[in-house]
């Protein structure tokens, strides 16, 4: 219970630090921070494969993506002067403030509404023996699972064409778009 | 003690208001994009806890679906952006307000 509180206690700060990070390359590296934490929740949930997995594909793979490309855009910081100078004359201010009341207000109730619905009820569900075998998990994958598998491939060479095709070269973009 | 489900959820429901908030707060699309990964992991470990909770391995192999279209919607997500900043140089969603390259 202990550990619980303690990665669950991080990933909750390290993704409030993300929101509230004005650099883009700190919310990266303090978002792998929050994949660690989750990993470690993952082997407390007797799933040290998906904990393995967290790290090397997320923390690993996708944020050091994200890091290439905020370095590759040497990406400014938000709400700067210049921003705010240079948005249009419709969007002052006041309507920006307006659109970020009411996210905090549709995100402030969404959460206090999960959490008190799930909090009010507290189930006694008896808890079943864990599944944690790397081998259950890679038979239930290529037997049940096998047909989405293979469409993953597809989705994952589709969506490789088409970053290559939005971002590939100036020139060769602007004429596909 | 071990931590029940229901612990679980919750702190999965707080995960994901918090990638909520940053959607809507935050005025830069890389920001955004964070956001939305942490909303996605929020529902991985929802699905870890509940194929916990069942016995089966089904909910870590969804995660592992998850992970995927996590993975192909950065890539394609990055790119867009990419490309928007090459167009306007700012990564301010404000600026992108009309379909009209």
């Amino acid at each position: 219970m202990l550990l619980f509180y303690v990665f669950g206690g991080i990933a909750i700060l390290a993704s409030l630090l993300v929101i509230a990070q004005r650099n883009p390359v700190y919310s990266v590296l303090l978002l792998i921070a929050s994949f660690g934490a989750l990993s470690g929740l993952y082997v407390l949930l007797d799933a040290p494969f998906v904990a393995v997995i967290q790290i090397i594909i997320y923390a690993g793979a996708i944020m050091v993506l994200f890091l290439f490309v905020i370095m590759l855009l040497n990406a400014p910081h938000e709400d700067t002067d210049e921003d705010l100078a240079r948005g249009e004359a419709a969007l002052t201010r006041g309507g920006s403030r307006g659109v970020k009341v009411f996210g905090a207000l549709l995100a402030g109730a969404f959460g206090v509404q999960i959490v008190w619905a799930l909090v009010s009820m507290r189930s006694e569900a008896p808890e079943a023996s864990p599944v944690s075998s790397v081998a259950a998990i890679g038979r239930t994958l290529f037997t049940e699972y096998a047909f989405a598998f293979e469409v993953t491939s597809i989705l994952i060479l589709a969506a490789m064409v088409g970053a290559v095709v939005l971002a590939g070269r100036a020139g060769a973009g602007e004429e596909q778009l | 003690v071990t931590p029940t489900l229901d612990d679980y959820l919750v702190l999965s429901a707080i995960l994901f208001a918090i990638g909520t908030a940053g959607v809507f707060l935050r005025r830069n699309l890389i920001t955004i994009l964070l956001a939305v990964e942490i909303m996605l992991n929020a529902v991985n470990l929802t699905f870890v806890a509940f194929g916990r909770s069942f016995g089966t391995v089904d909910g870590q192999i969804i995660v592992f679906f998850v992970m995927a279209v996590a993975a192909a919607e950065a890539a394609v997500g990055l790119a867009i952006v990419i490309a928007l900043f090459r167009h306007r140089e700012s990564l301010n969603p404000d600026m992108f307000r009309l379909l009209r390259w």
